[in-house]
């Protein structure tokens, strides 16, 4: 029996006269990687606010593991275990590698703390490929670096689900390569993670289902091969690049 | 921190809490009110930095805290025949009650709002205790009369500074104060690591509410005539922030390091040009912001660093 994660209902987020995500609903099952495609502007990264916390929906409704969460704040919601990066990456500069990676474990549903907490931080900084930069200054660590950092943040709460945005925005090709790779090897560990892309061969490669938003609503959802064969998506993305 | 450290740290911080205790003993009436100056900034600026230091929500509420803890030992003794103690122990509940209330009506504020919120606040406070004082309770002036020495107010507060730097060092090493440096630094990441960010912030502010109130009592039998307008003068509050910045906040005893150069300062300015001290203090503000923004001791430990660096 398949497992539902995250359930989405008729949710409705509007600013003034603004309908940034309308009436959209889905749902995400245990262990899928799920991804959200669609035109700069279509509403991806308030969608990904509201399942957060970060906003709260106008109408409709989320839950997460049958649990309704719309009315939690971000904190709460995280301690229930959705962890996620952003847009524009938000790495901690006052603090150290270990300590933006402890950020992520010690307030959340794990609370490790003291030598415990820097252990399994230095364990998650190896997975993310930041080995031997512990000790530099995270205002100097590189594009993808801060990247890899604040996914270790967000992997250190042990998510139930993972909400990452555009993680892969902004990389040269080897480095896209590299963050393909590290998102598949948490696909194979069994995370369970919503995917804001605009790497189409990200896309294809890492998720089992995808929804296409455009101006708010969803126009599309299944496999990968599918939606992006749908003449209608096909036409929201002229003259983007796919 | 490592344990042998933590340990060293300790035992210095005793032994300079017993040094500081003794200065009563060499100290003559001038030295022994400078010394007593310094205590009440160092409390101040201290308990001041545990919540401004790591959230960098600069509060200029610290007048109203301390104001408080003046006036109702002043109102207490005066008005209802109060004990002196009685009062000491009423007054920073009240302040902490005042701190908690501040501390919630500016959840949602931040940067300048936050600055110029806490100092209306503090304003208004002094403005109605000062038209209750003058229509009301007024009429005899609040005397504050024991038989306490400087001296002896002076070991009360290195006692409380004491109590402060303990709290401030447990804070530091507790999650508590792990989630106010995340909030310092960004507090949207603060929310979305399972942060409660107004729970923690009103914490901190609470307690450097508590703490300012019972300094505004301790010192009140220094004044003898209790003055609203006095105790609760926005300048305490301008005075605690420029101190505690130019020490540094980043380290527990940062602010001391502003705290005793200033002090002294302020010290020869009165006495020798009484009409410059604001002077002085907008000058100090402008040295600090542009170029000591991490404060004495930050700007120590940056040229350490950097002479490490350089000679590897
Ligand atoms: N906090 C906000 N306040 C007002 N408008 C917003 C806010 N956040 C997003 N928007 C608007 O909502 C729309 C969708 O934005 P966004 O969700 O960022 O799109 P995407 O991530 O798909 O590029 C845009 O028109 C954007 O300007
Ligand atoms: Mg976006």
């Amino acid at each position: 029996m398949v497992a539902t994660v995250l359930s989405v209902a008729n949710a409705t987020k509007r600013f003034g006269g603004l309908v940034a995500v309308n009436n959209l609903s889905f749902e995400v099952q245990q262990n899928e990687v799920m991804g959200i495609i669609g035109p700069n502007g279509s509403g991806k990264t308030t969608m990904m606010n509201l399942i957060s916390g970060a906003l709260r929906v106008s109408e409709g409704s989320i839950g997460l593991n049958g649990r309704f969460i719309s009315t939690l704040t971000a904190s709460q919601i995280n301690q229930r275990g959705i962890a996620r990066t952003f847009q524009l990456v938000r790495v901690l500069p006052g603090l150290g590698v270990v300590e933006n990676c402890m950020a992520g474990m010690v307030f959340g549903h794990r609370r490790l703390w003291g030598d415990q907490a820097r252990y399994e931080a230095g364990k998650l900084i190896e997975r993310v490929g930041l080995s031997g930069k512990e000790a530099v200054p995270v205002g100097s660590l590189t594009y993808i670096d801060q990247k890899r950092l604040e996914l270790a943040r967000a992997l250190a709460s042990s998510p139930k689900l993972l909400l990452l945005d555009e993680w892969l925005a902004g990389l040269n090709p080897t480095e896209l390569q590299e963050g393909i790779d590290l998102i598949r090897s948490l696909r194979e560990e069994g995370i369970t993670i919503i995917l804001v892309e605009h790497v189409m061969d990200a896309i294809r490669s890492l998720c089992d289902r995808c929804i296409v938003m455009a101006a708010g609503s969803k126009i599309a959802e299944g496999s990968p091969g599918e939606v992006l064969a749908d003449p209608e998506v096909v036409k929201v993305y002229i003259g983007e690049d796919v | 921190m490592s344990h042998e450290n933590e340990i060293k740290s300790l035992v210095w911080g005793a032994v300079l809490l017993v040094l500081a205790a003794c200065v009563p003993l060499v100290a003559n009436g001038y030295w022994m009110s400078i010394a007593l100056t310094i205590a009440m900034f160092t409390v101040l600026a201290t308990s001041w930095s545990l919540f401004s230091g790591p959230t960098h929500y600069i509060s200029l509420a610290t007048a109203a805290f301390f104001g408080v803890g003046g006036y109702l030992v002043g109102t207490g003794m005066s008005d209802y025949n109060m004990d002196f103690w009685t009062m000491v122990a009423i007054a920073p509940v009240v302040g902490a009650v005042l701190a908690f209330l501040i501390g919630i009506a500016t959840l949602r504020l931040s940067g300048v709002y936050f600055v110029i919120f806490t100092l209306g606040l503090a304003e208004m406070i002094r403005t109605l205790v000062s038209w209750i004082q003058n229509n009301f309770t007024g009429s005899r002036g609040l005397y504050v009369l024991t038989d306490l020495t400087e001296a002896d107010i002076y070991i009360y507060l290195v006692i409380l500074a004491a109590v402060v730097y303990l709290v401030g060092w447990w804070v530091n090493r507790s999650r508590l104060g792990f989630a106010l440096r995340i909030i310092g630094n960004d507090e949207t990441v603060a929310r979305h690591v399972g942060i409660n960010t107004a729970t923690s912030k009103v914490i901190l502010f609470t307690f450097s509410g508590f703490v300012a109130a019972l300094v505004g009592a301790l010192i009140a039998p220094r004044y003898t005539y209790i003055e609203p307008n006095g105790v609760f003068s926005p300048e305490i509050s301008f005075i605690v922030v420029i101190m505690a910045l130019l020490g540094g906040t980043g380290r527990l005893w940062g602010p001391i390091v502003g705290v005793i150069p200033f002090a002294l300062l302020q010290e020869y300015i009165n006495a020798n040009y009484s009409n410059y001290s604001t002077l002085v203090m907008g000058i100090a503000f402008l040295v600090i912001v542009y170029f000591l923004p991490k404060g004495v001791v930050g700007r120590i430990e940056q040229l350490l660093a950097s002479r490490g660096r350089s000679t590897w």
